[in-house]
């Protein structure tokens, strides 16, 4: 039994409340903090401990606190991103429902090692149970002493605001986020200046995930060291990742990260394989924003070694081979389901979800989005494959903020991998439209030369 | 002497843009470098407006690549940047109509922003100097990729003198920006998100402004015209000259268009890259349209690449008083050298 760290406690009855959370040995990340460690103490453990952000783009969390610029008379701020709005992730959400104080305790104890007397979580609007989850779980901590003035008689100050959000995906970028905070429509700002300069109302900003923040208790509990010997390499700790599609038993799970891909997918622990007795077909391993990879690659690399639950692992092969870990959004396709269809169904995401500064992501998801229609709906041409290419190639790296990239991703490795489906739409649009295309050889094994070929 | 210059000038940072070496004060964008040097290297710039606080970085056409960081660091940027909010470094080295890369993706931009634009130049007020137009002709296609319905909007009045046509814009933000800086009430002008996303109502509130009407000069597409000279003529058969009166809201300094004997149009002066030197007021621009108005300066001085010039007072054919006197010859070099040149 692999070992869990945020959701150790997760089915004891009661561990939304702050009594039982209490006696399941919650708040003594607090109590260590405020009591026997300095700030910059904390984030030296922190940085220890190898922690990488989970929200999607996997930056050392340790470091990202140790850019915060600490001007005198400034105000510092934390920001909890809890807009979780990536299609096939819904961990936050999860740990939020049923361990609130997770989130609450590891607020107070990063608040603490920045220095930000007040910190906000910012949560998408659609989770308003989640919201008052939360302003319960804040209440109850105030009561007993771990939020307001003086906490714990250390002299250290804390308020933690809840803000629901508009529902926008790009509000989870986080200078958008900042900007909707402050009440202002959510464009991605320019950077530099970054938020550790100039983030919320101009103040020093971090901004980090739900599951970063929760991941700052046991590394505080245990020690740095001690988190950072769980994981494999630069990856280290658990990850909650949040699995879907056509699993026999889908869910959110915690893992140690270096967990072997197939073990994930296929042992009973995890998601006990493919249900109804169906075969993989492909995964999107990190969110709707990575890659989609065939089944084949998503259990064994390139060169044939096995795929592990990695930041690296995923990432190995880069964009010919590899996907990425994302934010741990693990969606699995079986043999009857179609890509095309799934393609258009992303690009549609990121068509209503794009916030329209940038002329490329404006007018390109657009764009991808009605020619995957067309293809999906069985009046596509030859030629389109090709166009997707190449406007996806147009969008990718000439924004502000990463969602345009975020929409190219999955429209161009879908078209690099699963080519023969998108021209058999084509080909056949009448079959198309009645069944799909099957498993075909994306299961099968890739000989090595292959690979080298696709290079 | 050169020595000199340099040492007075030791608190410059020096930058390279397509080979071309310009030192300029600390905190230049790579645009506003690349205007210091002039020509062809200076990238096209859509939403970026020198006079408007917080423009530029959205439309993408200005980006360069920066194949050297700087003296200290000198890793190239991973991305291709966009020159107008992007600061110099000491030592950067800029490429931009030098790479390949840039120009692919700068006409891949200019792809983006007209495959939602009605193209509708023959009916515009804008042709003729529109910055759309003059980037699709330098780097867009001979023909179209885009077979699917084009967005539209409904027309609507902003006021009685100004027209927004929501089809044309390509959300350079610009008259947000203005709206913004004279009003200083709201802080944005764009509802809906996207393809879908509209200039709206907060500009229809700002039509009071004694200066609501320089988002038309702002607008670098036919999105925001005038409706006073909506219709009237095609800007290439118009004159324009340089006027000033005493207004006692603005500078008074503005460009008549001229038709015959009739001011059609009043506009701010505009400089080489369409931006005005200083905003007018709505009286100067809509309201005094008669030459006794004005006190006439000279003739405007058009680009001979713009479309305006070819009916301009600078005539191509030099007078015979001209081709007499080498003194005058020097002083009218340039009209000389357009003669040769047709």
């Amino acid at each position: 039994m692999a070992r869990k760290l945020l959701l150790e406690h997760i089915n004891v009855p009661g561990i939304n409340t702050l009594d039982v959370y209490r006696q399941k040995g919650g708040y003594r990340a607090v109590e260590k903090a405020l009591k026997t460690l300095t700030p910059d103490e904390v984030v030296e453990e922190v940085k220890k401990s190898g922690l990488r952000g989970r929200g999607g783009a996997g930056f050392p969390t340790g470091m990202k606190w140790s850019f915060l610029a600490k001007p005198e008379g400034v105000a510092r701020y934390l920001v909890c991103n809890a807009d979780e709005s990536e299609p096939g992730t819904f961990k936050d959400r999860y740990l939020m429902t049923y361990i609130p104080h997770a989130l609450i305790e590891g607020m107070i104890v990063s608040s603490f090692a920045l220095g930000a007397n007040t910190s906000y979580i910012y949560v998408r609007g659609e989770m308003m149970p989640q919201i008052r989850i939360l302003e319960r779980a804040i209440a109850e901590a105030k009561a007993a002493g771990f939020l307001g003035k003086n906490i714990l008689g250390s002299g250290y100050d804390l308020e933690i605001y809840v803000q629901p959000g508009g529902g926008a995906y790009i509000c989870g970028e986080e200078t958008a986020l900042l900007e909707s905070l402050e009440g202002k429509r959510g464009n991605p700002r320019i950077k530099p200046p970054f938020p550790a300069i100039a983030g919320l109302y101009g103040c020093p900003t971090v901004v980090n995930n739900v599951e970063s923040i929760a991941a700052v208790v046991p590394i505080i509990n245990d020690g740095g060291d001690e988190y950072m010997k769980i994981g494999i390499g630069r990856s280290t700790g658990t990850k909650l990742i949040s699995a879907s599609g056509n699993l026999v038993r889908p869910g959110v799970y915690e893992i140690e990260l270096g967990l072997p891909v197939e073990e994930f997918i296929y042992s009973d622990e995890y998601c006990g394989g493919i249900a109804n007795g169906k075969r993989l077909k492909a995964t999107v391993a990190g969110g709707s924003s990575v890659p989609v990879l065939p089944a084949n690659l998503t259990l064994k690399l390139a060169n044939g070694e096995p795929r592990l639950m990695s930041y690296e692992s995923l990432s190995e092969g880069g964009f010919a081979t590899g996907t990425m870990m994302g934010s741990g959004g693990f969606i699995a396709f079986d043999e009857d389901q179609c890509i095309v269809r799934n393609t258009w169904n992303f690009s549609r995401f990121y068509h209503h979800e794009s916030c329209g500064q940038c002329s490329p992501c404006r007018e390109g998801t657009g764009w991808m989005e009605k020619v995957l229609h067309r293809l999906e709906h069985g009046h596509g041409k030859m030629s389109d494959i090709d166009l997707l290419v190449d406007v996806s190639k147009k969008i990718e790296g000439n924004t502000i903020c990463p969602l345009g990239d975020a929409a190219a991703w999955p429209v161009a490795s879908a078209i690099r991998h699963f080519r023969d489906e998108f021209e058999w739409h084509v080909k056949e649009p009448i079959k198309s439209l009645q069944g799909n295309y099957g498993i075909a050889n994306y299961a099968v094994p890739i000989p090595k030369a292959e690979v080298k070929q696709e290079n | 002497m050169i020595k000199e210059y340099h040492l007075t000038m030791s608190e410059k940072v020096k930058v390279t843009i397509d080979g071309i070496t310009v030192e300029v004060e600390p905190g230049t964008t790579i645009l506003n470098a690349a205007r210091q040097i002039g020509g062809d290297i200076v990238p096209p710039a859509m939403c970026y407006y020198s006079k408007l606080e917080g423009s530029g970085g959205k439309c993408r056409t200005c980006i360069v690549k920066v194949s050297k960081g700087s003296e200290k660091d000198p890793r190239p940027m991973p991305k291709l940047v966009a020159s107008c909010r992007t600061t110099v470094m000491d030592g950067m080295e800029v490429q931009n109509i030098t790479s390949p890369e840039v120009i692919e993706a700068r006409s891949g931009v200019v792809e983006m922003l007209l495959i939602n634009h009605p193209l509708d130049c023959p009916v515009c007020d804008q042709a003729g100097e529109c910055d759309l137009q003059n980037l699709g002709y330098e780097h867009g296609l001979q023909k179209t990729r885009y077979e699917f319905e084009r967005r539209t909007f409904e027309r609507i009045d902003i006021g009685d003198k100004i027209q927004l046509h929501m089809n044309r814009c390509i959300l350079c933000y610009r008259c947000v920006f203005t709206a913004d800086q004279i009003t200083n009430k709201r802080v944005h002008g764009i509802l809906n998100r996207g393809d879908h996303s509209e200039i709206s109502t907060y500009i229809q509130t700002a039509v009071d402004n004694d200066f609501s009407g320089n988002v038309i000069d702002v607008c670098p597409v036919g999105a925001l015209t005038d409706k006073t000279f909506r219709f009237k003529n095609r800007v290439w058969f118009t004159k324009p000259v340089d006027a000033h009166r005493d207004c006692p809201t603005c500078s008074g300094k503005v460009t008549l268009w001229y038709k015959g004997e009739d001011v059609l149009r009043v506009t701010a002066r505009k400089d080489i890259y369409g931006e005005v030197e200083e905003f007018i007021c709505n009286t100067c621009r809509f309201d005094k349209k008669k030459t006794a108005d004005w006190t006439i300066e000279h003739p405007t001085h058009i680009s001979d690449t713009s479309v305006i010039s070819s009916n301009h007072y600078e005539t191509m054919i030099p007078l015979p008083v001209i081709q007499e006197d080498l003194r005058l010859q020097e002083a009218n070099k340039v009209e000389l050298e357009k003669t040769a040149k047709f």
